[in-house]
């Protein structure tokens, strides 16, 4: 009821416990209740500023995270790396330092470097939310995903998972599987070998390179996007063949019979390469309530993380 | 809760409570001269209780069903910084147009006046009312706002240092209202 979450970053999935994440999507709840008012936007955050740092191109999660702090009426400001003073050479620390010095509570942080957040966190003394370092996590991905299946079908224990795809490149994978562990779903990945992390199974997974195999085994699938600005197309000797084997059709939902089954996918879909449009369009695809619980899931992590009150302390 | 409370006197037992809210069901139907256009608030959480007993009282009285709708002010408020956490915050359930509507926003007890000027603010956002009327069950003065109930269940004098529970079968088990004062520990 009074759960005690004092968190004031979120830079990763991992380690969070089983009553924050809950008590994360209960409170993403009632934001969604609040985007679907005449007004959506409540006076909760006035006079909290944020900082979106967008190191990599990104459209949804950038989009997202703006409505998210307009709505609860935060002061946002936006910052990408193209031109701006990076392209002139200064050193991350140095750029959110400069910012940091005009006042800000909070920086939203997409970098291409894994960590990245992780080490402003300790530097500075805004809040900081990763919005994707690396290969390593992308947290309100995972949390909207975790929402939108909670909302669809209650609690996830029990529940069986496929991550198909670019395992290797995903950031989305990891914190995924992170989440879903700790909510008590199984996990299978699947994909090409070439396209598996090293020494994955250490997180508790099963793993499989066999579509068939995943589609058998799982309530849900989550589809990858194969990341070719990655190079993930080096991994793998055609997009031709990777379809051949990987693309999630109609005949291959049908053919086992699943009538509740679950399509999801983070964005942006290559369309025809690892879904058929036909699926992703499909009763059975949740990619669009994906989007939707984005924003009141960012919402949710900005009330609770401006909540931090013991500053320089994680 | 870690705050520890000295019982001083029990204000109301079940059946006072039950009278209360009957004599006020009647209230704000004589008021209104009937349930025309009218529409209820509860204000989370007991708030949306005593709502709820009203609206089944006004069916007894004048057999209509008001609109009923429930309010959680946590993101209108003034001092939610103020505190160490976070509040938890709920959902608002409004599910009629409130537009031109008389609407009675209710809570259980009426101290500072803040929450009802969350709740207004927050119902301002919903559409426009004809009318907003307030009912209260108990009152026990002290307010920091210009805020005055049109209806109340009892007055209640209290010193700063002492609070009011209203106690409500939904939610504590009991229909009580009790007195008590916060001991420092």
């Amino acid at each position: 009821m009074s759960f005690d979450f004092y968190r004031r970053h979120l830079l990763g999935m991992e380690g969070m416990s089983k009553g924050e994440i809950l008590h994360i999507l209960e409170t993403a709840r009632s934001f969604r209740e609040v985007i679907m008012r005449p007004i959506r936007i409540v006076p909760t955050l006035r006079g909290y500023s944020v900082v979106n740092m967008f190191f990599e191109p990104s459209t949804r999660t950038r989009v997202s995270f703006e409505l998210a702090e307009k709505r609860l009426s935060c002061e946002s400001v936006n910052f990408s790396s193209g031109g701006s003073s990076v392209s002139k050479g200064e050193s991350l620390l140095d750029t959110v330092q400069t910012i940091e010095a005009m006042q800000v509570d909070a920086v939203v942080i997409r970098h291409s470097a894994q960590g990245a957040p992780h080490f402003l966190a300790e530097r500075i003394r805004s809040s900081v939310i990763n919005a994707g370092d690396g290969y390593h996590e992308h947290p309100t991905q995972a949390l909207l995903d975790m929402f939108t299946l909670w909302d669809k079908i209650g609690g996830l224990s029990g529940l069986k998972v496929a991550i198909v795809g670019d395992i290797a490149h995903s950031r989305v994978a990891l914190s995924d599987i992170h989440s879903l562990k700790t909510l008590g779903a199984e996990v299978m990945l699947c994909g090409p070998k070439s396209l598996m992390p090293f020494k994955v199974e250490s997180l508790g997974v099963k793993i499989t390179s066999n579509l068939e195999e995943a589609l058998e085994f799982c309530d849900v699938v989550y589809m990858l996007r194969i990341q070719l600005e990655r190079q993930a197309g080096e991994r793998f000797p055609s997009i031709r063949e990777y379809r051949q084997r990987y693309c999630l059709t109609m005949e291959r939902i049908k053919k086992f019979k699943k009538d509740d089954f679950i399509v999801m996918h983070p964005g942006p879909m290559n369309r025809g390469v690892e879904i058929s449009a036909e699926v992703a369009d499909s009763r059975y695809s949740l990619i669009l309530n994906q989007v939707t619980s984005g924003v009141a899931i960012r919402m949710a992590v900005i009330y609770l993380i401006s909540g931090g009150k013991d500053r320089g302390k994680f | 809760m870690s705050d520890k409370f000295k019982l001083k006197a029990e204000l109301m037992n079940a059946e006072d409570f039950a009278r209360t809210i009957h004599r006020l069901a009647h209230e704000l139907v004589e008021r209104n001269r009937g349930v025309k256009n009218l529409g209820i608030v509860g204000i989370r959480t007991r708030g949306a209780f005593i709502a709820q007993r009203l609206r089944s009282n006004i069916l007894e009285i004048e057999g209509v069903e008001v609109p009923l709708g429930i309010l959680d002010a946590t993101l209108y408020r003034d001092d939610f910084r103020r505190k160490l956490k976070q509040p938890v915050v709920r959902v608002t359930d409004i599910p009629f147009d409130i537009d031109e509507m008389n609407l009675i926003v209710v809570d259980d007890v009426l101290f500072t006046g803040r929450t009802v000027r969350a709740a207004l603010d927050e119902l301002m956002d919903f559409g426009r009312p004809a009318q907003i009327q307030l009912a209260i069950f108990i009152d026990r003065g002290h307010r920091e706002l210009p805020i005055a109930p049109d209806f109340v269940g009892r007055h209640v004098p209290t010193s700063i240092g002492e609070e009011v529970q209203v106690r409500m079968k939904e939610y504590d088990g009991e229909d009580k209202v009790l007195l008590v004062e916060r001991v420092e520990n």
